[in-house]
């Protein structure tokens, strides 16, 4: 079945090209993913033909307009297991989705003296807004610790769950060690603690099956472009119950039901939430790029990144002075692999891999608490998706083979 | 093989530096002190200067970082000592010029740091090569007691 990327990887235009006189192996898909043709194609449509701004206007290119970005928004719903359309709120992204939770969400639970529960494992975008909010209602924020290996430590999890606890907002899948957490679990702990469950699904939704019900999260996010959908398009998942509690952050057109001098009444959901002329092109995009995932399947798309990832370690546990970060139980984990070459500095291993046409990232990632957990300045990073084929992963190797050798033996 | 155009980049003087780097460590008489970060990977390198009479006397780097930013501390140390706090700056906006392919104006005074000129062809490595700079204007410009405003009222 994983012959299948070959075919797959030929729906990525991008991906057909030579990068400093080497062919690309592009391995930076925690970052952001490439795009395939139907998704490029599907923007170009509706620009070309149907270009119009939605909800506002009679006639027949704002109809269709409107109808494309509201069958965005069912295609959004039936692919993660929303109940209704009303849940699924159209956002910039991941970050727009968190930062709007956190101003949200701030009057309607938090009051001072209480607990905010993340943890080391998060994105900066998933440790600010909560830490600002706390730094606003002299709340405070608590870290869960994680095991030797970077797994959430489920039994610190507990404990730092407490009456106080207000909100717990977890990552599902880790940017860095690409470590899967139990999600279903902590939100049974949260919701125990009368708690609300926010879910950053940033790199959750691009790879595997995501049915928000079954975790039972009452607010889930993510973002289109890391999942083969344009940038600047993004998904705040909410329960109906949690969005009719909460008020919109961004105030203006679309979103207004009757406005008057000295006060004015919100649209129902999904619309109060979207002031101002939504992303339509992205919206249709993301939808033309589920049904691109969905045809392949969210399952394959899993297995292939597992296999690529099992056919992968071996060969890079037999690199010497070579660290993997993250679990070394390979089904907990995705395609993302974070790694350091002993007495290579990530930013030099990474250069030398364009040179050989292999794009990895080299950095904090985001994620400064977890590198100072793992006591990293930073670490190279490898993240693999579905048009990634074993043949890259065989290059990837090799190039950091070559990388090593180069300095720690090419430069005297 | 891709990485021999590598070697523009990592010169022999340039690893030398980054492997044996000078005048990393402190100072007992610091007169001006700054830490800065990279943003896009986090290392961080302290700068320390010993000023007298708006000469630098002494200066020392400390802090971990890649090849490019080590070398370039260490290059901008042997560059600096015993300029006045002017002829240093006017050095960094040289340098600064060199890593995106500009010609310097004293490439004799800029030591081997010219050796650095190859970064212009990486441009996401120009950052590295630019932080110990950017730490030099910071500590000669701070007002936050650290920097150089706090060096004059010391002579003062």
């Amino acid at each position: 079945m994983t012959f299948q990327s070959e075919k797959w990887k030929k729906d990525f235009p991008i991906l057909n090209q030579v990068v400093n006189d080497e062919p690309l192996v592009y391995l930076d898909n925690a970052a952001t993913s490439q795009k395939p043709e139907v998704v490029l194609d599907a923007l170009k449509t509706y620009y070309l033909t149907n270009n119009a701004n939605v909800h506002r206007g009679v006639h027949t290119l704002a109809e269709r307009a409107t109808s494309q970005y509201e069958n965005a928004r069912e295609t959004v719903r039936r692919f993660i297991n929303a109940r209704e359309t009303a849940e699924v709120l159209f956002t910039r992204g991941t970050t727009t989705s968190l930062n709007w939770l956190a101003q949200s969400l701030e009057d309607t639970v938090i009051e001072p003296g209480d607990e905010i529960v993340i943890s080391y494992m998060e994105h900066h975008s998933n440790i600010i807004p909560w830490q600002q909010l706390a730094k606003r209602k002299q709340a405070k924020l608590n870290y869960i610790e994680l095991t030797e290996d970077g797994h959430l430590d489920m039994e610190n999890a507990r404990k730092q769950m407490t009456e106080k606890t207000k909100i717990v907002s977890l990552t599902h899948v880790s940017n860095v060690m690409g470590v899967v957490n139990p999600i279903r679990e902590l939100a049974d702990l949260a919701h125990s603690k009368n708690a609300v469950m926010v879910v950053d699904g940033a790199q959750a939704v691009p790879h595997m099956p995501v049915d928000v019900e079954a975790l039972d999260a009452d607010f889930y996010a993510f973002s289109g472009h890391k999942m083969l959908g344009p940038t600047g398009i993004g998904v705040l998942y909410g329960k109906r119950n949690w969005l009719e509690r909460i008020e919109p952050i961004e105030f203006g057109g679309e979103m207004i039901d009757f406005v008057g001098l000295q006060d004015s009444t919100w649209k129902e959901l999904p619309w109060k939430f979207e002031a101002g002329t939504p992303n339509i092109s992205g919206a249709i995009g993301l939808a033309k790029a589920i049904d691109y995932l969905e045809t392949i399947g969210m399952d394959a798309i899993m297995s292939h990144e597992q296999e690529v990832v099992k056919y992968l370690m071996p060969k890079l546990e037999k690199i010497e002075g070579l660290t993997i970060y993250g679990p070394k139980n390979l089904n907990d984990r995705t395609g993302v692999i974070a790694f350091n070459i002993e007495g290579i500095h990530p930013h030099d291993l990474a250069t030398a891999m364009d040179m050989e046409g292999v794009a990895v990232r080299a950095g904090h990632h985001c994620t400064q608490p977890l590198m100072n957990y793992l006591s990293q300045p930073a670490t190279a990073r490898a993240s693999f998706y579905l048009y990634n084929t074993f043949s890259d992963a065989d290059k990837f190797v090799e190039a950091l083979i070559a990388t090593k050798e180069f300095f720690l033996n090419g430069l005297d | 093989m891709a990485l021999t155009k590598l070697n523009q980049l990592y010169r022999a003087v340039i690893v030398d530096h980054s492997k044996n780097p000078r005048r990393r460590g402190t100072l007992d008489n610091t007169t001006a002190q700054i830490d800065m970060k990279n943003p896009t990977c986090g290392d961080v390198i302290q700068i320390q200067l010993e000023i007298e009479n708006d000469i630098i006397k002494d200066v020392r780097f400390d802090g971990s970082g890649c090849t490019i930013s080590l070398a370039s501390a260490s290059m901008m140390t042997d560059a600096i000592l015993g300029k006045t706090l002017e002829e240093a700056l006017c050095l960094s906006e040289d340098f600064s010029g060199l890593v995106q392919g500009k010609d310097p104006e004293n490439e004799d005074d800029l030591g081997d740091a010219v050796m650095l000129s190859g970064v212009a062809k990486f441009p996401a490595r120009i950052k590295c090569a630019t932080l110990p700079w950017k730490a030099l204007e910071k500590a000669l410009s701070d007002k936050d007691g650290t920097g150089f405003d706090s060096q004059l009222k010391h002579d003062d």
